[in-house]
């Protein structure tokens, strides 16, 4: 609500200006669609894995903790150490990937091209959650009682229809809960990553709603609208558990 | 309508053995109770011929066919679980309509199979419920009526009245007798339970540790143990075993006595007993005494005799014919 003068000298109230000012601002509102792409491939992407990841390891252990622990390693990676590591290997001229990918034809430049850029941050903020996610999915899906599955299949339901009428269904609650963590996680915890391999480039390609608060604050030095954005930030994901908790009591019943 | 045999059937997990080879002949309608103490492989037996287990070898026949590879669903049958496994998202309807939508069953059908099966099962006022809004006994019915509308050729019941108290599973006994009755449908019920077997079976069959024991109609079982494991499981209270030699046999090492079948008195006749306590259950009294070297003997009398007090000295008497004779390795001699 207040503008500070080029000297920081002064600053001046301006009311719900910078509010105004930012709802006008193009650069804001695409910043809006980065961050919805954003969160919901990553929150698709590192629940599709764990819950994939979890069927697997659902239908081999019953008990064994060997291969459970394997899995939770990726999470005490820290998600910034892993965007590092994700960006040498995907680095245009050492990275490994990147490397393999020329050799294959194909000219791999994230720092150029913005499909790329969104895919790695996607994958790499992804990569931190899964084993949180799949730890979730497991207990979920043992949490699920076997002779209710040995009912179906005598009643003749093959795999994927179990999946579908019995796992699901009774996953539910589990993925709804996975659902609101993985959407705040996207919108929150993934500065760290973002900030490692792209900086929010190119041309702000993966700039989502929280780097932009960062960057406009203490790069842009223009305080007031990063505080309005926070504010907006805050409201915004206030909103969105509100409505998941609201879908979450019509849907997982029973 | 079906016959199923069980051909030498045997069941190891790992290194452990846990079915030592079982024959049976179930013909079509029958009611065969398998019964045994904790442990000791009747669920591994059930889940054999239901297809949630795999055979280590033997042949399993359905009508004649060999289904040891056939798919649970391929086999035609329907199961009544101890905990009922009732789809907990779905309602009673759906519950019991879901093998027949994924068998495409035409919708009508379905609807009318599951009200008459509704009607049967008295759950007409709850197909609209979910499961955790009915009562156990309620439950146990949706399960049996899952089973019941997809017209199997066997019935498997895996001990689906230990969840229910006392008086409800008197009363489910009977009705699930009843609907065996009226559905003629062949079925094998597991239960730890002896009065559940001795009164719902055609035939059951005593398992012990692996080994089916016996095998026979509920009474010729009781009245004719073939083994000193049978003479001890059937029958409450259980048999009195003497060492042969303390009761004048010379053969065998093990006799055994039910406890009705002896008779008390204070004139001389085989062995003397001091009554340790008396459990009087209106109809018949139950007497514990102690034969001279510390061993209880239960001897069961009409509740009209008079109580003998605690501390007496009296003579325990039987018939010849009452003794049950058992070799060293438990068989009847
Ligand atoms: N998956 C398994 N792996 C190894 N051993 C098993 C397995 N399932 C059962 N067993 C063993 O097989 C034996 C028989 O088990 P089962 O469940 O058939 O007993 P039961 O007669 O049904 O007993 P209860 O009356 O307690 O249900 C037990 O000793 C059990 O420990
Ligand atoms: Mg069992």
């Amino acid at each position: 609500m207040f503008v500070p003068d080029p000297f920081g000298l002064k600053t001046q109230f301006v009311g719900l200006g910078n509010f105004e000012y930012l709802l006008g601002d193009p650069y804001y509102r695409a910043s809006f669609v980065t961050t919805a792409i954003f969160s919901s491939l990553v929150t698709v992407v590192s629940m599709g894995v764990a819950l994939y990841l979890a069927i697997l390891a659902d239908r081999l252990i019953k008990g064994s903790g060997t291969y459970r622990t394997l899995l939770i390693w990726p999470y005490a990676v820290a998600p910034a150490v892993a965007g590092v590591l994700w960006m040498f290997m995907f680095n245009t001229r050492v990275g490994v990937v990147a490397w393999y990918l020329g050799l294959l034809g194909y000219d791999w430049n994230h720092v150029l091209d913005e499909a790329e850029a969104m895919g790695l941050v996607v994958v790499a903020s992804s990569w931190g959650r899964i084993s949180y996610n799949f730890l979730f999915f497991l207990a979920g899906l043992q949490a699920i009682p076997r002779s209710v599955i040995e009912a179906a299949a005598i009643d003749g339901a093959k795999f994927w229809t179990r999946f579908r009428t019995i796992v699901w269904p009774l996953l539910s609650p589990t993925t709804f809960f996975l659902l609101v963590v993985n959407v705040v996680y996207a919108f929150f915890e993934t500065f760290g990553v973002i900030h490692t391999i792209t900086a929010g480039g190119p041309q702000q390609a993966t700039t989502i709603l929280v780097y932009k608060v960062y960057s406009d604050g203490f790069v842009g030095q223009d305080l007031g609208s990063s505080a309005a954005q926070s504010v907006i930030l805050l409201v915004l994901v206030g909103i969105l558990t509100v409505i998941q908790f609201k879908f979450i009591e019509r849907r997982v019943h029973y | 309508m079906a016959t199923l045999t069980l051909d030498n059937v045997r069941k190891s997990f790992g290194a452990t053995d846990v079915i030592h080879g079982v024959n049976i002949e179930v013909t079509d309608g029958e009611f065969i109770v398998i019964v045994g103490p904790s442990g000791c492989g009747k669920s591994t037996l059930l889940r054999m011929v239901a297809g949630l287990e795999g055979i280590t070898s033997g042949e399993i026949r359905i009508d004649g066919h060999r289904v040891n590879e056939a798919e649970p669903m391929e086999r035609n049958i329907a199961m009544v679980f101890q905990n009922y496994a009732l789809y907990p998202h779905m309602s009673v309807f759906d519950n019991m309509a879901y093998g027949l939508k994924i068998a495409k069953t035409p919708k009508d059908e379905i609807a009318a199979r599951v009200a008459s099966a509704a009607k049967l099962l008295q759950l007409e006022p709850y197909l609209q419920r979910k499961p955790r809004e009915l009562s156990g006994g309620q439950r146990q019915r949706v399960a049996m009526g899952r089973a019941i509308v997809r017209k199997p050729a066997v019935f498997l019941f895996d001990e689906p009245l230990s969840n229910l108290d006392a008086k409800l599973r008197v009363q489910m006994r009977l009705e699930i007798k009843q609907l065996q009755r009226e559905l003629g449908v062949t079925s094998l019920y597991v239960t730890h339970d002896q009065v559940e077997a001795m009164t719902l079976a055609d035939r059951m069959i005593v398992m012990n540790a692996g080994v089916a024991d016996q095998i026979g109609k509920p009474l010729e079982v009781y009245e004719n143990p073939q083994t000193e494991f049978v003479a001890g499981f059937i029958g409450s209270p259980a048999t009195n075993f003497m060492p042969a030699g303390s009761v004048g046999v010379s053969v065998g090492k093990t006799v055994g006595i039910r406890p009705e079948h002896i008779q008390l008195t204070d004139t001389p006749t085989r062995l003397k007993a001091r009554v340790a306590y008396c459990e009087a259950l209106g109809a018949e009294t139950l007497v514990h005494l102690r034969l001279p070297h510390g061993q209880l003997i239960t001897v069961r009398q009409g509740g009209h005799l008079p109580l003998p007090s605690e501390g007496t000295d009296l003579w325990l008497g039987w018939h010849d014919a009452a003794m049950m004779v058992f070799g060293a390795d438990g068989r009847r001699i």
